[in-house]
């Protein structure tokens, strides 16, 4: 800030908590709605202060689910898209790096088509190749498992792009000093590189863990046994499943712990990176 | 400790860029060659080709007895110290110097005692626990040489190691690398740009330029007998004046300009041989002109005069300021053994 004007200063606040409320009241909304009654909000006036049956709501939705509509308890859900986004991720992040670092610091014939390749990956969204890759996961036998829940998803141009950006910027010199120190490749990787780019993955962690948690068409499409339903198809069935209205208490307090572990995700990392931030050098 | 040899040793770049053309040159056991020259010279090429980080086109590179073409870096028994110092930004001072040994599997007492022992050498013992970037440019520069020194090698090289450090800096890691090199005894390659740090520095000095030795000899020798126009040029500051032969003819502008030898057809005189007064052992070249300029530069001034006919101004130099006004007439003499005698064509020095 050049001046410190008042009136300025809070005109400025006045615009910032405007969206800040904006941002937040739907959140809010959900977190009222899930502490009333059955039939509330069905009435059609929606209650803005919280109701007594936030417990009993709660409790519900983790031990017993809404089984008449075929979902189960949602801790089994929770768990299932915690084990995907975390398989999503830490895979995303591995083959990532290390493409990267094939392309930044390795001589190989076509080594600028294959970044290309990789590249043009990005045009291409989930949603164009999930017939085929429906097909391919299929004829593997991977419907119903972890496996075919994230391998599909694990290769990311994105990553392998930002990982290249990153290690370009890395001076050179470093790998030189690395190889007189007698660091071989994949030690200079693991000693060097790895250490300086914590700040990168801390950042791409928490993007690919919510990217990861946040599938919704693709588990859609290859589970069909309970077992392996995600928490965010598990909401989408709690609505439309069964012939009864939405229990709309018991939707939104499924949305609330299902925002929880990508929230938790958020401040953990958060103090990773701006930890790296300050540790760390290039 | 050891002798490096490099016999016939090319470097061509990709699209046929010769940037290193048949350097061939014997170090002594203990010396320290600075190579030096403009950007562009192949002086850093040449240093990374020994260190292992550029592969060598053709030629024959022998460090002790042992050829070393095809050896990577780390079996060279090297070690270098960088221009912009390349530590490990995430380790502490004391890992970027023990980082080395680690790698070679020394035995934990060994690393500790010496990574103590050149933390203490070079004075920065109290920062072993610190990341670089908690340092200043000279202790950087120091850890960087304490990286090179833990591993005991048997050549240093060093790639232009001052060009980062301001001007008080400089001289003062000058003189100390110069002393510790000296305490060590260790073969040193010291790349270089900068003439004054060629010359304070050198054992032996190397000129490149254009991939090829223009020169090689002590400071001294190339200071007072440059072989080339381009030695000539490039060594000493101010620069060598260059005056064609044919204009010293012409003008009469001295008697013993007859005893040039054959084939010279430039002359160049240093500025600081260059007298305001005869010279007692009798005047060897005389030129008058107008002073175009008087730089004062503390200790000495240097003198811009010019002449009739040259666009190029003739720099003297002398020391104090003298009590002259510019715009008035001027007149310098050489004696007759500050001329040397070049041939144009060539660029070579005719006797």
């Amino acid at each position: 800030m050049v001046e410190n004007n008042r009136w300025g200063n809070l005109f400025a606040h006045l615009v910032l908590i405007l969206g800040v409320t904006i941002v937040v009241f739907p959140v809010y909304v959900a977190l009222i709605a899930s502490t009333h009654p059955p039939g509330t909000f069905v009435r059609g006036v929606m209650p803005l202060w919280p109701g007594t049956h936030g417990w009993e709501n709660y409790t519900t939705v983790i031990t017993e689910g809404r089984s008449r509509a075929g979902t189960p308890p949602i801790g089994g859900m929770l768990w299932n898209s915690f084990v995907m986004a975390m398989a999503i991720t830490i895979g995303k992040l591995s083959i990532s790096i290390l493409s990267a670092f094939a392309i930044v610091y390795f001589k190989f014939p076509f080594r600028i088509f294959f970044f290309w390749v990789i590249f043009l990956t990005l045009m291409l969204p989930v949603e164009v190749r999930i017939v085929p890759t429906f097909q391919v996961v299929a004829n593997l036998g991977m419907l119903n498992s972890f496996a075919g829940l994230s391998i599909p998803l694990i290769a990311s141009a994105t990553a392998t792009f930002l990982f290249r950006q990153f290690f370009m910027t890395v001076p050179e010199e470093l790998m030189e000093a690395a190889r007189v120190d007698g660091a071989g490749p994949m030690k200079f990787f693991k000693d060097i590189l790895l250490p300086l780019s914590i700040t990168n993955i801390a950042a791409l962690f928490v993007i690919m863990f919510i990217y990861g948690w946040n599938q919704y068409l693709w588990p859609l499409l290859i589970t069909t046994d309970p077992e392996y339903y995600t928490i965010v198809m598990g909401i989408q069935r709690m609505v439309t499943g069964g012939d009864s209205e939405p229990l709309w208490h018991l939707v939104m307090a499924t949305v609330v712990l299902a925002a929880l572990p990508p929230v938790l995700v958020i401040l953990f990392m958060q103090r990773l990176f701006v930890k790296g931030l300050t540790e760390t050098e290039k | 400790m050891a002798t490096i040899t490099m016999d016939d040793l090319h470097k061509v770049y990709q699209g046929n860029v010769q940037a290193v053309t048949g350097i061939s040159l014997d170090i002594a056991d203990g010396e320290m060659i600075v190579l030096v020259g403009p950007s562009g010279c192949g002086k850093s090429t040449l240093l990374r080709m020994v260190a292992g980080l550029e592969t060598i086109t053709s030629g024959t590179l022998k460090i002790g007895e042992r050829v070393v073409n095809n050896l990577e870096p780390a079996d060279r028994d090297i070690a270098m110290v960088f221009q912009n110092y390349a530590l490990y930004p995430h380790m502490t001072v004391y890992n970027n110097l023990a980082y080395g040994l680690r790698n070679r599997r020394f035995p934990k007492a060994e690393i500790e005692r010496r990574v103590r022992e050149a933390a203490e050498m070079l004075e920065i013992a109290p920062f072993l626990d610190r990341k670089p970037r908690q340092l200043s440019g000279g202790q950087r520069q120091r850890v960087a040489m304490g990286r090179a020194l833990v591993r005991e090698p048997a050549a240093f090289l060093f790639d232009e190691p001052l060009s980062n450090l301001d001007a008080k800096l400089r001289v003062q890691m000058r003189v100390e690398i110069r002393q510790l090199q000296r305490r060590l005894g260790t073969t040193s390659l010291y790349v270089t740009h900068d003439q004054l740090e060629a010359l304070t520095m050198a054992d032996r000095l190397v000129v490149l330029n254009g991939g090829v030795i223009e020169q090689v000899g002590t400071p001294m020798d190339v200071y007072n007998r440059p072989a080339s126009v381009f030695v000539a040029g490039f060594i000493g500051s101010p620069a060598m004046n260059m005056i064609p032969l044919d204009y010293l003819r012409e003008g009469g502008h001295g008697a013993v300009l007859g005893g040039v030898p054959s084939g010279t057809d430039l002359v160049g005189v240093r500025p600081d041989e260059f007298t305001l007064e005869p010279a007692p052992e009798g005047d060897g070249l005389v030129l008058e002109g107008m002073l175009a300029l008087l730089e004062p530069a503390g200790a000495e001034s240097h003198l811009y005069v010019q002449i009739e006919g040259r666009a190029q101004p003739i720099v003297a130099r002398t020391g104090g300021v003298p009590k002259l006004l510019e715009g008035a007439p001027i007149t310098l003499h050489a004696a007759p053994g500050a001329m040397h005698p070049f041939d144009a064509a060539s660029g070579r020095r005719t006797g």
